[in-house]
């Protein structure tokens, strides 16, 4: 038991107070703009709490067209569910290509024994410095390229974007490695002496005791997929191509300023990353200290 | 683990030859892909695929490959989408390719050979008549009425091709076209060139016509062209990317060439791009270094409270505390940008009701940065207070026993134990967070764009851009693309990036080992 000084109480309400405050500073962005969305029209200004609530904004959120009292509709501004299900499934396909390739390549990393291996592990931990955002124009260039041999893998289409997210292995090879090696190697050892290949191995003994880590890297890698704007502002260009991140940007155009639309979107669709991220918060908090600090 | 190694090497089960033939069919396609790029010119990239294959298909037939055969998608993925786009990045900024100067040479002197111009003669009106899957064309002249041409019948073309036309007097057979019709069809019709019996020939010059056109260029040796009207010869030069003639005019669309150091002596020397450089170069650093500074300060303080003890419901203050880290970055980047809009923005409706004062966060430059800085602190400390949660529970308590008995204050205890305790694992991660701020292009894309604008500056350039967004805008911007003088930037920023990586590798040795 720590030693407590006398005057514990009153600061205990001060910090408690201090935290409140802060915390209402934090979360003003967020009060703000869910009063927003309940907001009639974009431009028109109010109290925190809409003094008259409408649902215009949510239902052209959700692509429905918006009948006003006066008869006139107004029709959906952009397609955001499609940008949101153009996001997920790009994320989606990108992840479990990242998870497949990193799980495969931490096992030969952290078991395996072959030339150059600490070489390679420090070229990537160099190389994961390096983000896709500073070779843009090779990237843009590379599927502007491939576009005209693999029509589906060039610009404007999502497999380009899906494709160039595998750029973003290395830190995750290096998170799985950290878990292998945190696991005993005789019970492989044990397996392989019963005729199992390294494969067999890998794949009936590692791999199941590894779920927690795998889901850790699927959150994580699915989390940035899903939130990266340049490569797929590079990339995509067609309105029913981009992804949400993408695509969001268009709300706030000085020339078409659409405050409480946006605000509906952003709500929809922050929403289910966030709570995800929030369920998933113990497992990915250790996840990424443990990646931190081995760097 | 040689035990495993070797279990893996038996041969002749018929598994191997299945994966032999499947890795034979790959190649096979992959090599015919690298013949067809190969002969359209782009050499890097079939280099590149052949390059794949080869080590590729050693790796999964060799026994000595085994090992890799785990890391080599891997690896693959990082050369091709890392490794491979840095090459290929300082390649480009030894170039002038730019949207001005975009194709490769042969592909500018097609479009030069293509050109036509009108040349005298007698040009026809024509109707299309169509017949299943064929079409034919009826010219009727225009300076003799009478005179009617019908064309040999002809598909659907993909190349230029040459159809004879005879005189007659009867019309071909099947249905005449709508003009409609007959637009749709243009593409085709272009592709045209019609043969009369008298040797002339002709080719489509509008929607409704067919006139005699001739080349205008004709190819000369090493790559000039030969303008077939008057003589002049066009030749290609190969510092600039033009086509220049005789009086040493330019000829656009021009074609990449290798310039050498140009693009970097431009940042160094024009006053347009160096000035601005220079002023992006220091704020970059001034905005790396701080915005680690603040949410490492905010982070550590609201770890420090979280963690303690006599505060109670701490995991709902760290589950709210997170919340930013939470929602995706894009999201709320543009709520702040909403929310900082200098007339309908919530924040400057507070401040104005508060205090009177509407600050212009978007054209102010000092006000500008102020607002970055402020965005990217609350995106920033949760990870900050996340990684110090982590440090400060490796402390052992009894150390803050022996200080409380010796009366220690709270501030005595920060700067005396947990500072001292953290800071060496600490480092990297603060270095890792520098860089990460260094290329945060997406805070500033989406926030300011840049904005303010920079005056004087030839390129676009904003006294809130970083070294990234001033790269990304010179690239991808509205106001033409220069690709070669952004990959020049971008060079110098993988030079930058290289020694803080380094620096990193040297403090995570020092302190984990």
């Amino acid at each position: 038991m720590i030693v407590q000084p006398r005057n514990l109480k009153y600061r205990v309400w001060a910090t408690r107070i201090f935290m409140i405050l802060f915390l209402c500073l934090i979360m003003f962005p967020f009060l703000m703009i869910i009063s927003v969305s309940f907001r009639s029209g974009n431009f028109a200004t109010g109290d925190l709490i809409p003094s008259n609530p409408s649902l215009e904004h949510w239902y052209l959120a959700f692509g429905i067209p918006w009948e006003n009292p006066d008869g006139s509709v107004i029709q959906p501004p952009f397609p955001v569910m499609l940008w949101l299900w153009n996001s997920i499934k790009v994320s989606f396909v990108s992840t479990i290509l990242i998870l497949l390739l990193s799980t495969t390549g931490a096992y030969a990393f952290a078991r395996l024994r072959f030339k150059f291996k600490e070489h390679m592990l420090t070229a990537m931990m160099i190389l994961q410095m390096f983000p896709a955002v500073l070779a843009l124009v090779a990237i843009y260039s590379l599927f502007d390229r491939l576009g005209n041999y693999i029509p589906w893998l060039g610009l404007d289409s999502l497999g380009s974007v899906t494709v160039a997210y595998l750029g973003g292995l290395a830190l995750h090879i290096w998170l799985i490695k950290g878990y292998f090696e945190t696991i005993d190697q005789s019970l492989e050892e044990a397996a392989a002496i019963d005729g199992a290949t390294p494969w067999q191995a890998f794949r009936y003994v590692l791999l199941p005791l590894s779920v927690p880590i795998l889901a850790v890297v699927f959150i994580l890698a699915f989390i940035t997929s899903i939130a990266e704007y340049p490569v797929a502002s590079v990339l995509l260009q067609s309105m029913d191509n981009l992804t949400l991140a993408v695509g969001s940007r268009q709300y706030l155009n000085p020339q078409n300023y659409l405050w409480g639309d946006f605000a509906a979107a952003a709500v929809l669709s922050g929403l289910p990353i966030s709570i995800i991220f929030l369920l998933c918060q113990r497992w990915i908090v250790g996840g990424l200290t443990a990646g931190g600090v081995k760097g | 683990m040689k035990a495993i190694s070797s279990a893996g090497n038996r041969s002749g089960n018929p598994g191997r030859w299945v994966a032999l033939g499947l890795i034979a069919a790959i190649d096979l396609i992959l090599l015919y892909g690298v013949t067809m790029m190969y002969a359209s010119g782009e050499t890097p990239f079939a280099l590149l695929v052949l390059l794949i294959i080869t080590t590729g298909t050693w790796v999964f037939i060799s026994h000595k490959g085994y090992s890799y055969r785990y890391v080599y998608p891997a690896l693959l993925g990082v050369s091709v989408f890392i490794v491979f786009p840095l090459l290929y990045t300082v390649n480009v900024a030894f170039t002038n390719y730019s949207s001005s100067n975009l194709l490769p040479l042969e592909r500018v002197k097609a479009i030069h050979m293509a050109k036509t111009y009108r040349t005298p003669g007698e040009s026809y009106s024509f109707k299309a008549w169509q017949q299943g899957e064929n079409y034919q064309l009826l010219f009727i002249s225009n300076k003799d009425t009478d005179k009617h041409l019908i064309s040999a019948p002809f598909g659907e073309l993909t190349e230029p091709t040459e159809v004879n036309a005879r005189l007659s007097s009867e019309l071909p057979d099947g249905k005449e076209l709508a003009f409609r019709d007959t637009i749709q069809i243009r593409h085709i019709l272009k592709l045209l060139t019609i043969m009369l019996p008298d040797g002339g020939s002709l080719s489509m010059t509008s929607l409704r016509e067919f006139g005699p056109q001739t080349r205008i260029y004709d190819e000369g040796p090493n790559d000039t062209l030969i303008d077939s009207r008057n003589g002049d010869i066009l030749t290609p030069d190969m510092t600039t990317g033009y086509y220049v003639d005789n009086t040493g005019e330019q000829i656009g669309p021009g074609f990449t060439v290798f310039n050498g150091w140009d693009n970097f002596s431009r940042v160094i020397s024009d006053p347009g791009i160096q000035g601005p450089f220079l002023q992006i170069f220091t704020w970059t650093l001034t905005f790396s270094a701080l915005s680690v500074l603040f949410t490492l300060i905010i982070g550590l303080l609201m770890a420090c409270l979280v963690q303690w003890e006599p505060l109670k419901g701490n995991g709902v203050y760290r589950l709210l505390l997170i919340l930013p880290y939470a929602v995706p970055a894009f999201i709320s980047i543009l709520i702040f940008r909403g929310l900082f809009n200098q007339n309908f923005g919530e924040i400057n409706m507070l401040l104005n009701m508060l205090f009177g004062i509407q600050p212009e966060w978007f054209s102010n430059g000092f006000l500008a940065k102020t607002m970055v800085l402020i965005v990217n602190t609350w995106l920033g400390y949760p990870y900050m207070m996340i990684l110090s949660i982590g440090l400060l529970k490796s402390i052992p308590d009894d150390l803050y026993e022996a200080s409380a008995i010796d009366g220690a204050t709270p501030i005595q205890n920060l700067f005396k134990i947990t500072i001292p305790l953290i800071i060496k694992p600490l480092i990297p991660l603060l270095i890792a967070s520098f860089a990460f701020n260094f290329n945060n292009l997406v805070l500033i894309a989406l926030l300011t764009d840049g904005a303010p604008n920079i005056i004087g500056a030839t390129t676009p350039a904003g006294a809130t851009d970083l070294l990234v967004s001033y790269t990304f805008r010179i690239a991808f911007g509205q106001y033409g693309q220069d690709y070669g003088l952004a990959s020049a930037i971008a060079t110098f920023i993988f030079l930058m990036v290289g020694v803080i990586a380094w620096l990193n590798l040297k403090a995570t040795r020092r302190f984990t080992e």
